[in-house]
């Protein structure tokens, strides 16, 4: 199971999430590495979206969260999310990079530009760097949101339901962007309901099921194994929603 | 004719004729008001971002104490800086008392809550939708309510007209603080509350006409330019 | 970031057109602040005083018009530099607790009972006394205003005289409304009521539905004006040269001279009499 020229970024030890009196996630054990395109599936409520917020570390949790300083200078990796919907500030696209940039530590002007001009024309939004950025295509937006999360260099980019609310054509713009995010070498982690979405995308498909990781395997063999009883039943559909 | 119909063709009468003295008092209407709202503005937003923003443990006492302040009665304010603004008393040495200064003083006074109790809300509303995200781009909750000021801008103008009204439209505070003198703290709501006393109702009522009107027109004012910066973003295309 | 740098220039300008606009009124100006009473700036004495008194001076005065009450508490508090009421009792307290160190008289002019038509009381005649004492002993409304003002002053000392205890024994149909003469016009004239008042204030009043003067003349109804500079030994920062200039002025003959020229509908309101 463990590839030895695997990079670890981020691992999470008997982590537990706890909200009040609700456990969002139960005694995880992950370690996402460099390079993997991690499919978080599952039911609403089995605590994926806890578990990204746990990796991007907006959760404290019980248990242990490590992030792993990268060579050859020994940083820590960068996280970036994006959301099902975007919260986008009522100013222009390129306001909407900006301050992203800004909040990241990138003090200089002339650098914050140019990262932004580049991030908005990687994802395609260059010509509208000066529209309101509400008034902008669902698509559009979720591709501005990738912009925002692209433009600070991320090592992980964690993606919550990033196209659940989108058309067909922007969905597959959206899809085209992540793996080219991807190829240029940033670890994804996507959680989603589209199983085809998965199979497309992932490099490793973790299912979950009340706060825990009930199967973990590559791609390949998620989709061809026989799983347990109720990720069989997930895949095929039946399970209800909640 | 009754008196209604009386004020309202005094009121067009007296806008018509635009003496100097009427002149004067609304133009010190105008600017005591706006300054207030532009100092009282300023410190109320400030104060409603750290009450949205922060996590002391005191902040319910905080946002009880700016809730109950906006019950603040004007002259009560009033009569708060008076006696601080007395010769007697500690502020005495400005020596800015029944003056226009005075005025604009408790008038910022009286508007702090306002802006500082409806911009926390406006905050937190808007923290509510966005504020995981801004949170999770990195911003501490300072800086979240300071982004989320700028993306709820119009709100504040909403904010800053419901202030701006309050301000010019208040007696209590300015007359105790500005004593009504005539040519020099004279305003247009203690030149009504002056010819009621006198028994003039109809002056009085007309001048509330006017009162009205001026705030209308700044009103129209604000939403041309608001109408002009929206035309010229949406040209930007 | 050219949205940082418009809305830097944007509050900028704002703020320098707001404090342009503010005129900067240092000791160039030469001005002092007179406490005075509302009936006394409502009759339109000090429109027609005050740029007389500026002409020869060139000195502004700023009127703070307040009950008598409240104007003899701003000077004591050094928040005015000259106190001008119509309360004698009170002014030479407010000379005698040092606040100033000497009271001037300057003009009187007289009170005067008004009320309905038809007087139900039968007060009408000059006697003042005599009318309190039938108002005294019947049902009829009357409005005092009941400020601590000269005005009110004045009219507690006329019942005192018509042997009248007004703390024990109020009238039956005796109202304060602690309010100003207008007001308490306002509200004589839309119940009927009778009521004691400047002859200044009645002559501007313009709302008097069915009032009417009743009692007038009488010796009693005297209101005596006095002016007071406010002692620079208690507020050593009060203006008082310029305040002295103003007391001077107003007992000289040219103020004098104004004040009697002062006249409402041809009617002379206010009769100089400061000694010579």
């Amino acid at each position: 199971m463990l590839n030895p020229a695997a990079i670890p970024l981020i691992s999470l030890a008997r982590a537990t999430v706890q909200f009040d009196d609700v456990t969002a996630l139960d005694h995880v054990d992950l370690t996402l590495n460099k390079g993997e395109r991690l499919m978080l599936v599952g039911a609403n409520g089995s605590g994926k979206t806890t578990l990204l917020r746990l990796l991007h570390g907006l959760v404290p949790c019980k248990g242990e969260r490590t992030m792993f300083p990268l060579a050859p200078r020994g940083r820590q990796p960068v996280t970036a999310m994006l959301f099902q919907r975007p919260f986008l500030l009522s100013l222009t696209a390129r306001w909407n990079v900006l301050p992203a940039l800004w909040l990241h530590g990138v003090r200089n002007k002339a650098e914050r530009e140019r990262r932004c001009h580049e991030a908005l024309r990687r994802v395609g939004l260059d010509h509208l760097a000066n529209r309101p950025a509400r008034s902008l295509s669902g698509g559009q937006q979720q591709r501005l949101a990738l912009a925002r999360a692209w433009a600070v260099e991320p090592d992980v980019l964690l993606l919550d339901e990033p196209t659940a609310n989108l058309d067909p054509n922007a969905k597959r713009e959206v899809e085209a962007l992540v793996e080219e995010i991807a190829r240029a070498g940033v670890t994804i982690v996507i959680s989603t309901h589209n199983l085809g979405q998965a199979k497309r995308l992932g490099t490793r498909v973790a299912y979950l099921e009340a706060g825990r990781i009930v199967v973990d395997l590559p791609a390949g063999r998620f989709f061809e194994e026989r799983l347990p009883r109720e990720a069989e039943l997930f895949l095929k559909g039946e399970l209800p929603w909640t | 004719m009754n008196p209604f119909t009386d004020s309202v063709l005094l009121a067009l009468q007296l806008i018509a004729h635009a003496d100097a003295e009427l002149l004067r008092v609304v133009g010190l209407s105008l600017r005591v008001s706006i300054v207030a709202c532009a100092i009282g503005g300023v410190i109320g937003v400030l104060l409603g971002t750290w009450l949205a923003a922060t996590r002391v443990v005191f902040r319910p006492v905080a946002v009880w104490v700016v809730n109950t302040l906006l019950a603040l009665p004007s002259v009560v304010v009033g009569l708060i800086v008076y006696l601080l603004l007395s010769r007697t008393g500690p502020l005495g040495s400005l020596g800015i008392l029944f003056t226009p200064k005075a005025m604009i003083i408790a008038q910022s006074l009286l508007v702090i809550p306002l802006f500082a109790a409806l911009s926390r809300r406006l905050l937190l509303d808007g923290l509510t939708e966005g504020g995981d995200q801004l949170r999770s781009m990195g911003a501490s909750p300072l800086q979240s309510a300071l982004l989320m000021l700028v993306h709820e801008r119009l709100g504040l103008l909403t904010i800053t007209l419901t202030a701006f009204g309050r301000a010019i439209s208040e007696v209590g505070s300015v007359m105790v603080v500005g004593g009504n003198i005539e040519g020099f703290t004279r305003v247009m709501t203690t030149a009504i509350a002056l010819e009621t006393s006198k028994g003039d109702l109809p002056l009085a009522l007309a001048l509330g006409i006017v009162l009205l009107g001026v705030v209308g027109f700044v009103n129209v004012l604000i939403g041309w330019i608001h109408g002009r910066t929206a035309s010229a973003r949406e040209a930007f295309a | 970031m050219d949205l940082i740098d418009r809305t830097r220039r944007f509050a900028a300008s704002v703020l320098s057109a707001a404090l342009l606009s503010t005129p900067v009124a240092w000791a160039q100006e030469k001005t002092i602040v007179m406490a005075s009473t509302t009936s006394t700036e409502q009759s339109g004495l000090f429109a027609h005083l005050l740029p007389a008194f500026k002409q020869a001076t060139g000195i502004d005065v700023h009127v703070v018009a307040v009950g008598t009450g409240q104007a003899l508490d701003i000077a004591r508090r050094g928040d005015a530099d000259v106190v001008f009421v119509h309360d004698t009792a009170a002014e030479e307290k407010f000379v005698a607790q040092g606040f100033s160190v000497k009271r001037v008289p300057v003009m009187y002019n007289d009170f005067i009972l008004l009320g309905p038509a038809t007087d139900p009381a039968h007060t009408k005649g000059n006697d003042i006394a005599a009318a309190l004492k039938k108002l005294a002993a019947g049902n009829d409304s009357f409005i005092s205003r009941g400020d601590r003002s000269g005005t009110h002053a004045a009219e507690l000392r006329l019942w005192k005289q018509a042997g009248v205890d007004i703390e024990r024994q109020k009238p039956a149909g005796y109202k304060e409304c602690g309010c100003g003469m207008g007001p308490a016009l306002n509200i004589a004239s839309s119940t009927d009521a009778y009521v004691l008042s400047d002859r200044g204030t009645w002559l501007s009043f313009k709302n008097r539905g069915g009032l009417v003067i009743l009692v007038e003349g009488d010796k009693s109804l005297f209101n005596q004006y006095g002016v007071m500079v406010v002692n620079p030994a208690k507020h050593p920062h009060v203006k008082s040269a310029l305040a002295q200039q103003f007391a001077d002025w107003v007992v000289s003959p040219a103020g004098q001279a104004a004040i009697a020229s002062y006249k409402i509908g041809g009617e002379q309101l206010f009769f100089p009499n400061a000694p010579r």
